[in-house]
């Protein structure tokens, strides 16, 4: 990530955050840290729990209060300090300048309400415009979007809608303001591959217009391969590695990238082929090490030092950074 | 789609749900979820099922195993007429569901041990001691510890859970599993366990599966045929490397071209769907796909009849003016 010269515009640097639980304290990020470059698209990658939706709350300023809090680290977005802006400042930050969509478009929508004042609202809200004027953006905006006689669909309530045309709605409004990121978690998790083929077609559509940079969340290796420039893998609320997506994918170098990319069946697999398995499950955050957090289900030995004493992130090479353990990663 | 011989057969099945409307809550219209669908499955085969959310295969899974009642058609098990009241406990044994959320079908007050044994109690099969061991067996073979019977569902992870559901779906030593998105609420890194433990148990007990799930490498990888349904309907058929390689029906070369490929260098120009998913309520007439996206022919599409059409061994299309080119 250092071939560009130009300043990121979105650096999380070492950000920690933890929860009170019942059980105690828990960790869920543990100094994540990676940058967004201007019309860029990067890739969260990793599996349920390990702490995706947890980094772009923290970004957003979105942590559910009062168990959520950042204990350590820096967010800064195009030369701001976000964590540290007031909650007034931040408000104006999120919507105008950072737009967010939602796995479920439906907790982002109010049932109750037209799409048409919805739209017109969030216009409102950033944009010193008439009311008139609102209403005439959104019906473009939801044109933007694809959504067919948007002058119609105003009008109507979010159940009248299709999943997929919901989706295109949260875009639409995300994008109102055309902010300079847009953080999108899960944005396809609970549509069909076909209406999720048309969603991520038109994210980057968008972005080619806007220039705007993305900062893409997902469980699916498929969809990071075709839409990411750059891919964060997580593990247990850490990146183990991070680069470019296909030095990732071409070279995977810590054993959980590589047995994640193996275990997932190809279109282009033997059929029937016995497929590779992680054993174990993805750790609870109640019992964490702190060393290799992979170790215990990657099936290779690791000692006591090496599961209690955390390796630094070690560039392999120009850009791509893993974290070091020497069990998991052959250097 | 032929003969005898065949284990398993479905003869144009249709499930019409009612609409119901207005004050007194009378049927106005129909929801045809599954609309004239016929297919078979030979033994220790899969046959794995693909198409876009309400498309039906839910129901038709549901009908298979009798939750759910057909409104016409034919079910055929081991060259037999399937008729209400002649011989369905032997059925009911043969043929087990398996479910998407292994949570939701499994009762949270019930230990392990008692759900796994639930349908040998039901069925009255044995007495209490070989239950029980039974049972063990069961569970050693998902590959969960004996001892998992005493413990709760809530006690197991997504994984684990979908091993019980297995286990239990077992119990009644059945020839056929219909697997409903076994896999689909599971991280990758345990779907590969589960799917490489059906893939065994397939092996080791000779089991057939009708397999749904929406991640087409899944069910590529398991299949040895796949069967595509759009509205209600089946619009092709065939082994599953065909399918991949050589899509007769435009919607299942849309679907095989929406499928996000783990392979950052690939690059190829993707065929968008413009639309939406069509109601099952109100379907449009003629071809449904082609009304979707506006074939150039869709007119025709109206007056056609469909029929089945054979392209290639076992390889079946439904034949369609606008979405199959002539052959
Ligand atoms: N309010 C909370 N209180 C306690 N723990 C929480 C809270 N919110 C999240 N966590 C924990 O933080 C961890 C990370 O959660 P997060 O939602 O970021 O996961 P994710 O990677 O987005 O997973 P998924 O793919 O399932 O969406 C999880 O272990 C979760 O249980
Ligand atoms: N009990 C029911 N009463 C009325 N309509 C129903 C019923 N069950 C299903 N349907 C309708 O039948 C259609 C097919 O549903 P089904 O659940 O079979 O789809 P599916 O292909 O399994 O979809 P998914 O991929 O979302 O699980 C849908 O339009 C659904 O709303
Ligand atoms: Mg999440
Ligand atoms: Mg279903």
């Amino acid at each position: 990530m250092k071939d560009q010269i130009a300043k990121p515009l979105l650096s999380v640097t070492d950000l920690s955050v933890s929860f009170s639980t019942d059980e105690g304290e828990v960790t869920a990020l543990d100094r994540v840290d990676f940058d967004v470059f201007s019309g860029k698209t990067v890739g969260l990658v990793g599996e349920s729990g390990c702490g995706k939706s947890v980094t772009a709350y923290s970004i957003m300023r979105l942590l559910p209060k009062p168990m959520g809090k950042v204990i350590s680290g820096k967010v800064n977005f195009n030369g701001i300090d976000l964590l540290n802006l007031s909650p007034e400042k931040m408000r104006e930050v999120r919507g105008n300048q950072i737009g967010m969509i939602f796995q479920e478009p439906m907790n982002a929508l109010n049932p109750v309400q037209k799409i048409g004042a919805q739209l017109s609202e969030v216009f409102n809200i950033h944009k010193n415009i008439t009311d008139h004027q609102a209403w005439l953006n959104s019906i473009q905006m939801l044109d933007a979007v694809g959504i067919p006689s948007p002058e119609n669909r105003v009008h109507e309530y979010p159940h009248q809608l299709s999943g997929g045309m919901r989706q295109r709605v949260v875009i639409a409004m995300a994008l109102a303001c055309q902010p300079k990121l847009i953080i999108a978690d899960e944005p396809t998790t609970a549509l069909d591959v076909t209406v999720q083929a048309q969603i991520l077609d038109l994210l980057k559509n968008l972005q080619k217009k806007s220039g705007s940079s993305i900062l893409l969340i997902t469980h699916d290796l498929g969809v990071i391969a075709e839409t990411c420039d750059e891919v964060c893998v997580m593990y247990a609320g850490r990146i183990v590695e991070k680069g470019s997506t296909r030095k990732i994918f071409a070279q995977p170098k810590h054993s959980y990238t590589q047995d994640l990319l193996d275990s997932i069946p190809r279109l282009d697999g033997t059929p029937k082929k016995k497929l590779r398995t992680i054993e174990g499950i993805v750790p609870s955050l109640l019992d964490l090490n702190n060393g290799c957090r992979f170790g215990p289900r990657s099936g290779r030995e690791h000692t006591e030092a090496q599961l209690s004493e955390r390796s630094p992130m070690r560039e392999v090479s120009e850009g791509h950074w893993v974290e070091a353990c020497p069990v998991c990663v052959e250097l | 789609m032929n003969a005898e011989e065949d284990f398993f057969q479905v003869k144009n099945l249709r499930v019409h749900f009612p609409v119901r409307g207005g004050v007194f809550k009378k049927a106005i219209g129909a929801c045809k979820a599954v609309d004239g669908v016929s297919f078979s499955i030979s033994k220790g085969q899969t046959v794995g099922l693909v198409g876009e959310s309400g498309c039906g295969k839910s129901t038709l899974a549901k009908s298979i195993v009798q939750l759910v009642k057909p409104t016409a058609g034919e079910l055929f098990f081991k060259g037999r007429l399937l008729v209400p009241g002649e011989g369905l406990t032997e059925y009911r044994k043969s043929v087990q569901m398996v479910f998407q959320d292994p949570a939701e079908s499994l009762n949270s007050r019930m230990t392990v041990g008692a759900m796994v044994q639930e349908p040998m109690d039901i069925h009255r099969i044995g007495d209490k001691g070989s239950r029980l061991k039974r049972v063990e067996r069961l569970l050693e073979q998902v590959g969960l510890p004996a001892s998992s019977a005493r413990r709760y569902p809530f006690e197991f992870s997504g994984g684990q859970r979908q091993r019980i559901g297995i286990a239990r779906a077992l119990a009644l030593n059945p020839e056929f599993l219909v697997l409903d998105e076994p896999v689909s609420a599971l991280d990758v890194s345990v779907q590969s366990q589960v799917l490489n433990l059906l893939m065994s148990l397939q092996q080791d007990l000779g089991l057939s599966y009708l397999l749904i799930a929406h991640d087409l490498a899944v069910v590529k990888h398991i299949s040895d045929i796949i069967a595509v349904m759009y509205l209600g309907k089946m619009v092709e058929m065939g082994p599953s490397s065909e399918i991949y390689s050589n899509p007769k029906h435009a919607y299942t070369q849309a679907l095989l071209s929406a499928i996000p490929i783990p392979d950052p260098s690939l690059k190829r120009e993707k065929l968008i769907i413009p639309g939406d998913i069509p109601s099952p309520i109100n379907p449009p007439e003629g071809c449904a796909y082609g009304h979707r996206v506006s074939a150039t022919n869709y007119q025709e599409s109206i007056q056609a009849e469909s029929v089945w059409k054979k392209v290639g061994v076992d390889h079946w299309v439904l034949e369609c003016p606008c979405c199959v080119s002539p052959l």
